[in-house]
């Protein structure tokens, strides 16, 4: 394999691990840009969404048995939704229960309430599931597809396919609906929005339910690389915030962006730089370092200058 | 008629009672002057009312209803509007879509009480929806003479035309009942002048309207009623002529003459 195919396999590799980042990334840049504030709890989300996903497609289908097949993938699909919808109560609960009662308090404290119900969700989940890891099962054959001499895995496509359809729907949802229009309402100021009569509480609950969902389904798509335990959301989970300041933290569209490009740079950067593979995770932080030197605002961000 | 009434009104801040037992009314259709000497309750007594801050006792009806407690977003779809003493605008947004983020939660427009069909309508419709409101607003502008400013950033408007545009967003809520915190403050008399046509343009229209003010001249100028705060408690209400000669005001304002 020619040098110039071997990066052009690496970037296909990239792009759909930089699509699991920008859908969990997105969680972390609605709710920042509602609420200033980071929900360092939103790693731990994705693995409750990846475990209650693969309990309900077990269930389903008898887990590793199952031969792939229509059933099998439509089983896939209704553990998605059915892990979405209840990453989404679990996120409204959390920010009801720990975030709420602290919005008037020190910027500090919301942020430490969330690294406690990271730690709660993370040991809740070794307490009840136990702490060793699990595969989640093709719901498809996975046989590879070669084009040219790249070469695709279905999983991959379905990996980018599904994130493509969620981040399309977000992006709707949010420029096209009256709903969406509160949320960016809110954003702005929420004092004055309330004036203008919208439901403020309301639209906070909103935004920590699209988010959790979003990282329920990031969550499952990530486990068919990455296997499924309790402290697989601590790194993917930081890796996605760091995509989310790389795009410019509180800005959708920089979210999307600052996934793929993390992807992309990690996939490529490591072989390129001859990065040994336990050190892999170094590109992603250094990438991290430069832009917060460098354009600390983020790609799409907007430079605020604070106010005195 | 009373458009608003509050009985017994009562906010205390630990040991500081800011508003004391105030029975504060509002006549429909009139201007009503809210006046008294810095740190009167004034606005104290506009947050209780607007939401912003709950009542320690007392109560609010508005319109034949009890609102006592309940948070802005419902007091504002009743049908309360108000503007700030510091200037509250979006100040990213142009100067239209100001207005149209009046205009898109008005009264009875919940919208998270959507039905399916209404939901629906308003995915499929959108564009339509935000020419219809784009419309609307550039009339509340225009209203305003506020027109030509319509496509710049809020923030870069001089300061009398930011005042005059958070009164235009909260008016195109179409509100029955209208707050103005100090809206002349920091204006020069010119701003000041047409601030009081404009208040004159709002009456016209059928809104009730309570502002505070410390500018005497627009006071006793366009209001109908005014309503006097002292220390926290309510020390007279009358027409400007009656306060302009009521002894307590002269006295809470002037301080009492020393008698030899």
């Amino acid at each position: 394999m020619g040098t110039l195919t071997l990066y052009m396999q690496y970037i296909v590799n990239g792009l759909t691990l930089g699509s699991i980042y920008s859908l969990i990334a997105l969680g972390y840049t609605m709710v920042y840009g509602i609420l200033k504030f980071i929900n360092f709890a939103h790693g731990d989300i994705l693995m409750v969404g990846a475990f209650i996903g693969l309990l309900i497609y077990n269930g389903l289908t008898g887990g590793e048995a199952a031969d792939p097949g229509a059933w099998t993938l439509l089983s896939f699909f209704i553990a998605m939704i059915a892990s979405m919808a209840f990453c989404a109560l679990l996120g409204m609960v959390i920010e009801r229960v720990a975030y709420k009662p602290l919005r008037n308090a020190n910027r500090l404290a919301p942020l430490l309430s969330a690294i406690g119900v990271s730690f709660i969700l993370s040991n809740g989940a070794a307490w009840i599931f136990g702490t060793q890891s699990r595969r989640f099962p093709y719901p498809f054959e996975n046989e590879p597809i070669h084009i040219g001499s790249i070469t695709v895995t279905p999983h991959q496509i379905v990996i980018v396919v599904v994130s493509v359809v969620m981040m399309f729907l977000l992006t709707f949802f949010v420029n096209r609906t009256r709903m969406g229009k509160a949320m960016r309402a809110a954003s702005l100021d929420q004092a004055t929005s309330q004036l203008m009569g919208i439901n403020v509480n309301r639209v906070i609950s909103l935004t920590f339910a699209i988010g959790s969902a979003l990282a329920a389904v990031g969550g499952i798509l990530a486990s068919f690389d990455f296997r499924v335990y309790p402290s697989m959301g601590t790194m993917t989970g930081l890796k996605a915030f760091v995509a989310a300041v790389i795009g410019g933290i509180g800005n959708i569209q920089g979210a999307m962006l600052g996934g793929v490009l993390l992807g992309i740079l990690e996939a490529v950067g490591a072989p390129l730089l001859h990065i040994p593979n336990g050190m892999k995770d170094t590109v992603a932080f250094a990438v991290l370092i430069v832009v917060l030197l460098v354009k600390p605002e983020g790609i799409l961000g907007k430079n605020e200058r604070e106010k005195v | 008629m009373r458009i608003l009434e509050t009985e017994h009104l009562t906010r205390e801040f630990g040991g500081v009672i800011a508003v004391n037992d105030v029975d504060f009314h509002v006549e429909k259709g009139l201007v009503t002057g809210l006046i008294g000497p810095n740190g009167a309750g004034k606005t104290t007594l506009f947050n209780q009312i607007t939401g912003l801050d709950k009542p320690t006792s007392g109560s609010i009806i508005f319109d034949g209803k009890d609102i006592t407690g309940l948070p802005a977003w419902k007091i504002s779809r009743l049908g309360i509007a108000r503007t700030f003493q510091n200037i509250r605008l979006y100040k990213e947004l142009t100067v239209v879509e100001n207005v149209m983020m009046g205009l898109h939660f008005r009264v009875g427009q919940d919208p998270f009480h959507h039905r399916f069909t209404q939901a629906l309508k308003s995915y499929l419709f959108a564009s339509k929806e935000n020419r219809e409101v784009y419309r609307h607003a550039m009339e509340w502008l225009d209203f305003f003479e506020l027109g030509e400013h319509a496509q710049d950033f809020a923030g870069s408007l001089p300061y009398g035309k930011q005042r005059e545009l958070e009164i235009a967003r909260a008016l195109a809520s179409e509100p029955k009942l209208l707050f103005l915190d100090e809206p002349a403050a920091g204006m020069n008399p010119a701003e000041t002048a047409h601030l009081m046509d404009v208040v004159r343009k709002i009456r016209s229209l059928g809104v009730t309207v309570v502002l505070i003010e410390h500018d005497m001249k627009l006071v006793m100028n366009i209001c109908d009623n005014i309503t006097v705060l002292n220390f926290g408690m309510k020390i007279a209400e009358g027409t400007p002529n009656e306060i302009k000669h009521d002894k307590d005001v002269i006295e809470a304002y002037l301080g009492r003459e020393e008698e030899e």
